[in-house]
């Protein structure tokens, strides 16, 4: 039992590199993309990268001999090829569940996208996918209501929801954006949203956003006979601003407020997150600052991660991207990562950059939103890419039809429930897409004048960040 | 949802059904299409009614109970069109549970009540 204390640097290998173990269905996996600085080998950098994240560091130390390191240390357990990049290769390391405190995110990325981020002898490493072992999902509270408690509370059924952010992002006063609210509501969008960046500036202060934006909910909900909702950002500068918005549009009878997950934080998006929960509010969550942390393919984090981790956090909706769109988004890697938010169980399947088999259990799932760039012309592809489970936003692709907001929502629900209507009928979705939609403007001068306006924008641009396969 | 009424620009509010009332009222085709893609997805086809001015409450009045491992498209019909004929001014919207998700697969209207 008792070892002799040894001063001194070791390599990391001796300790870390496990090329024997058989991780246990309560470890924590991680896949790390490394580039190793030249000179390094790669089993010493993919233990170095384990002991970094979990209980090492540089220099052995006397008090590790107080504790039984075998059992709480991560283990370098594999290391793979890169296809197609010489230069990288990944590795696989298992991290005993008690390194971590039960339902915090916010420690699980502190040890694994902590220091060993900045570690010399790495010219750059990617947090690719984490297994959450079911032992651990099982302490998160997860989405506040999940996708079947809001389709029941909205009344959606059958189809994807429409919403849409409203423009000009900054500079309209509370009244004016409660005009363009209700106009997008009436005309038959499910929901709006304030754009991120709409917090509580000198142009609209938040309480008279709030008051605005309930009038032109509830006028359009009673016109109209169907459930809507506008995504009030309570996103801010301390928790306490935060939750006193979040206070505000519940006594408002608000059903839905949204928050900006990376900028917030973590802690203050499962804080958020337990709010919603107690008090029966959706939460719509936002992912600027995401392209910095995961565009890079070579350095920082994957999305799906980040995804994973807020379904973890809460929240029940994520921007997902759109594959069609303005924004970057490689369409097997999107769909790879929306699995990740709506399923129970995520099967390993390289193809789509799903490195493990993630088990969920009974943790609700969250709205896939495909959000920025899109218009008509692309609602039969998104319909077929993202499925019923999906909140499509039209931002300008709503309020920059001629005839205004109203007939903009309403060209795009004729073009929303036209698709879906065909895709029950059999249809090809894709290879039919011009006919179905041309079949649904005869009935609707809305969705006619929406096709024109919008038929020559298209984005088509090489994705930057693709999935490493062959 | 009456489409006819928009004069360019002039968006006038319509009160709407959810899924598939910005559409024109469907062909009895195309419901019998909807009927079998419901039935193809393994859901449990039920049939619901309301007076239209009860309309947005999430509850309606069902039309017996959920049909239970339903298979034949045209029972479902005849359901339908038993239940239009006892309650004429209603709306009468059929859904599909899904007992996985434990949501509704589908939920549409396929006869809208007279005045509403």
């Amino acid at each position: 039992m008792a070892k002799k204390y040894d001063a001194g640097v070791k390599e990391y290998r001796d300790l870390y590199w496990a090329p024997d173990y058989v991780p246990l269905d309560t470890d924590l996996l991680a896949c790390f993309k490394v580039t190793p600085q030249e000179g390094v080998s790669n089993e010493e950098c993919a233990a170095a990268v384990a002991a970094e994240s979990s209980t090492g560091t540089w220099s052995t130390v006397w008090s590790e001999l107080l504790t039984d390191m075998e059992f709480y240390k991560g283990r370098a357990y594999r290391i793979e090829d890169v296809p197609g990049d010489k230069d990288s290769f990944y590795t696989f390391i298992a991290y005993p569940l008690d390194l971590f405190e039960e339902g915090s995110i916010v420690n699980v990325l502190t040890s694994l996208v902590g220091n060993v981020f900045g570690f010399k002898a790495l010219k750059h490493l990617r947090l690719e996918d984490i297994r959450f072992p079911i032992a651990f999902v099982k302490t998160c509270m997860g989405p506040p209501s999940g996708i079947q408690v809001e389709r029941d509370k909205l009344n959606k059924y059958g189809r994807p929801m429409l919403g849409c952010t409203i423009k000009p992002k900054l500079g309209l006063s509370a009244k004016n954006y409660g005009r363009a609210v209700y106009e997008c509501l009436r005309g038959g969008l499910d929901l709006t949203k304030d754009d991120e960046n709409v917090n509580s500036q000198p142009f609209m202060r938040w309480q008279n956003r709030f008051e605005f934006v309930a009038m032109a909910v509830e006028k359009a909900q009673a016109e109209t006979g169907e459930v809507k909702g506008h995504y009030l950002n309570v996103t801010a500068n301390t928790p306490e601003e935060m939750y006193e918005r979040a206070e505000f549009a519940k006594e408002l009878g608000q059903p839905v407020i949204m928050h900006d997950f990376l900028t917030g934080g973590f802690t203050a998006n499962t804080g958020l997150a337990k709010w919603c929960r107690k008090n029966g509010i959706l939460l719509h969550i936002h992912r600027a600052m995401h392209a910095v942390i995961d565009r890079h393919p070579k350095h920082g984090i994957h999305f799906r991660v980040l995804a994973k981790c807020l379904r973890l956090s809460g929240g029940d909706h994520l921007h997902t991207g759109t594959v069609v769109g303005k924004l970057e988004g490689d369409r097997a890697s999107t769909l790879g990562y929306v699995d990740q938010l709506r399923e129970s169980f995520v099967p390993e399947d390289r193809r789509r950059g799903v490195f493990f088999d993630q088990d969920w259990g009974s943790m609700p799932g969250v709205f896939a939103v495909a959000s920025g760039g899109i218009h008509v012309w692309h609602m039969p592809a998104l319909l077929n890419i993202f499925g019923d489970d999906s909140i499509l936003q039209f931002g300008g692709g709503t309020q920059g039809h001629p005839w205004g907001n109203a007939a903009g929502a309403a060209a795009n629900r004729v073009a929303l429930e036209a698709c879906v209507k065909a895709r029950n009928e059999g249809r090809d979705l894709e290879r039919e897409s011009r006919d179905i939609l041309e079949g649904a403007a005869r009935h609707s001068p809305e969705l006619a004048l929406a096709m024109e306006t919008w038929k020559e924008i298209v984005f088509e641009f090489e994705t930057v960040d693709k999935l490493d396969i062959n | 949802m009456n489409t006819t009424n928009t004069v360019a620009g002039d968006y006038r509010t319509e009160k709407t059904l959810e899924t598939f009332s910005f559409l024109p009222p469907l062909t009895q085709q195309e419901v019998y299409d909807q009927i079998s893609f419901m039935l193809s997805q393994g859901l449990t086809p039920a049939i619901e009614h309301e007076d239209p001015a009860q309309a947005t409450n999430h509850y309606w009045t069902m039309w017996k109970l959920p049909f239970f491992g339903e298979k034949d498209l045209s029972a479902v019909v005849s359901e339908l069109e038993a239940c239009h004929r006892a309650y004429p001014d209603h709306h009468v919207r059929l859904l599909g549970y899904d007992n996985y998700t434990q949501s509704q697969g589908v939920c549409f209207v396929v006869y809208r009540g007279k005045v509403w």
